[in-house]
């Protein structure tokens, strides 16, 4: 199973907690583990990346394993610890604003 | 007994502020939402249980929301409401989507508008400013979204649709972001004609349909605006809200950038009523629920001083349909005042006498039960007021 991390307002948005778990069937990529997340909880849908374009929200980030893989590719697998479920993949929202 | 439902949308949350008919006592419910900015709360008229909400952030971009209980719970269109969300039970997502009509033959050519530095610009969806419930139907509701464009849903808020005509009528590209974004903030529906709707744009000015949404035409003529290369162009025109009685359709009240400005002809022509306001740019502006000749605004100090004058909290009406204006001070604070009382922060309830009600970007939401003659605090403390509305109970 892949694991996500939510920041805060997502988590009640999608009345989750703080982590969720994923079946994310083929590869292992961003948009991979995006899409299966947006299947299993559709309130997500345009939260993180936009409806259409599916480029990511400017104020959001994603890391895993200590990597910054915010500008990845959506097609570009991701590190083999968050595949094999040991890290999570984490998103994070900026902190901006003050 | 009849009473009072008050929606306040702040920057961190929603409120809802209720009172019996004496408007004396108030319960204040929220923070709905904590944390997001809630631009704006409007209530079904023939509903009143009824509400959609526009929840946003910078962060995680739109959000709609609906209660069907007054306001005790929320839930987004499309999910059962009351019911747990568990994965099955989850709305499809299409309610915050938000999707510009790209076909051909509607908005395909019209896929740009005109940048601060003079470029064309592509249009990208932002957030919902306003949302307008249809008159006769509850599961109808309207909504003035950021880049400038108009979207319907006739599902309850569970999917949307851009009525293009409004972008597609010619002018699209000439249209440019105000200071605040380019919105479409203000959404009139016409209680005589279900096909006239009036909509207003920062900073593009006014524009009117008489076949529910098919073609609009800019109603801009009167205006003049001195910030911009043509003063009286047919577009182009910073009008921050217009309000209208419901026994005259046809008679329009205006707060543009500078200027009050009123129309008898259903936008057809406009001239300024400012008379002896002590400025004229603000921000609000609203019409007494009985006497439709008696106008409410808060005169703002200029447009790089975004508080009121002399730092004296005042609201200004006028029971001559503008030019003839008195300040109405008491209980409002008269010294050291420096809020701001932005576009959709103002409303009336239809009580007998007429409630007047407004937020300020310093958190209060004041009303008065008395038509203005008299003010006081509901809550002093919320986070800045981006919107308020007023729901008459029976």
């Amino acid at each position: 199973m892949i694991r996500v991390e939510l920041p805060q307002h997502l988590r009640t948005l999608a009345k989750v907690g703080r982590e969720v778990q994923l079946d994310v069937p083929g590869s292992v990529t961003l948009g991979s583990v995006l899409d299966a997340l947006e299947a299993r909880y559709p309130t997500l849908q345009g939260t993180i990346r936009d409806h259409v374009t599916l480029q990511r929200r400017p104020f959001l980030r994603f890391f895993a394993c200590e990597q910054d893989l915010s500008h990845e590719p959506p097609d570009a697998p991701l590190p083999e610890a968050v595949a094999s479920g040991k890290e999570p993949l984490l998103v994070i929202g900026a902190i901006a604003g003050g | 007994m009849s009473g009072v439902r008050v929606l306040v949308g702040t920057r961190k949350g929603a409120f809802i502020l209720t009172a019996d008919g004496k408007r004396e006592k108030w319960d204040v419910s929220g923070p709905h939402f904590a944390g997001w900015e809630m631009y704006h709360l409007k209530g079904s008229p023939v509903d009143p249980n009824r509400i959609y909400a526009s929840q946003t952030s910078g962060w995680f971009g739109q959000i709609i929301q609906r209660s069907d209980d007054g306001g005790k719970t929320w839930h987004q269109p499309g999910a059962p409401a009351g019911e747990p969300a568990a994965p099955g039970g989850m709305p499809k997502g299409d309610s915050n989507k938000f999707v510009y009509d790209t076909s051909p033959g509607t908005g395909k050519t019209l896929t740009t508008h005109q940048w601060y530095d003079g470029t064309q610009h592509p249009w990208e969806f932002k957030r919902v400013w306003h949302m307008e419930p249809s008159l006769t139907d509850a599961n109808t509701v309207y909504a003035g979204v950021e880049d400038a464009a108009l979207f319907k849903s006739t599902d309850g808020g569970e999917s949307w649709a851009e009525l293009s005509g409004l972008r597609g009528h010619g002018t699209g590209p000439n249209w440019q972001p105000g200071a605040g974004g380019m919105c479409l903030h203000t959404i009139i529906l016409d209680p005589s004609d279900p096909n006239r709707i009036y909509i207003a744009i920062s900073a593009a000015g006014a524009f009117r349909t008489d076949d529910g949404g098919k073609r609009w035409k800019p109603i801009n003529r009167g205006l003049k605006s001195q910030y911009i290369p043509d003063p009286a162009a047919e577009v182009g025109h910073c009008v921050h809200h217009v309000a209208m009685h419901k026994s005259r359709p046809d008679v329009l009240f205006m707060q543009k950038h500078w200027d009050i400005m009123r129309s008898d002809d259903a936008g057809d022509n406009w001239r300024e009523v400012s008379g002896n306001l002590p400025t004229d740019f603000g921000f609000v502006i609203d019409v007494h629920a009985h006497e439709p000749e008696t106008v409410y605004v808060v005169p703002i100090k200029s447009d790089s001083e975004h508080y009121v004058h002399d730092a004296k909290l005042r609201v200004y009406r006028s029971r001559t349909g503008g030019n003839e204006w008195e300040p109405l001070t008491k209980g409002l604070p008269q010294k050291d005042c420096y809020v701001n009382v932005l576009r959709d922060a103002m409303a009336v309830d239809s009580l007998d006498k007429c409630g007047i009600y407004f937020g300020t970007t310093g958190g209060q939401v004041y009303a008065s039960p008395d038509a203005g003659d008299s003010w006081a605090p509901i809550v002093r403390d919320l986070p800045a007021v981006l919107s308020v509305e007023v729901q008459t109970l029976a």
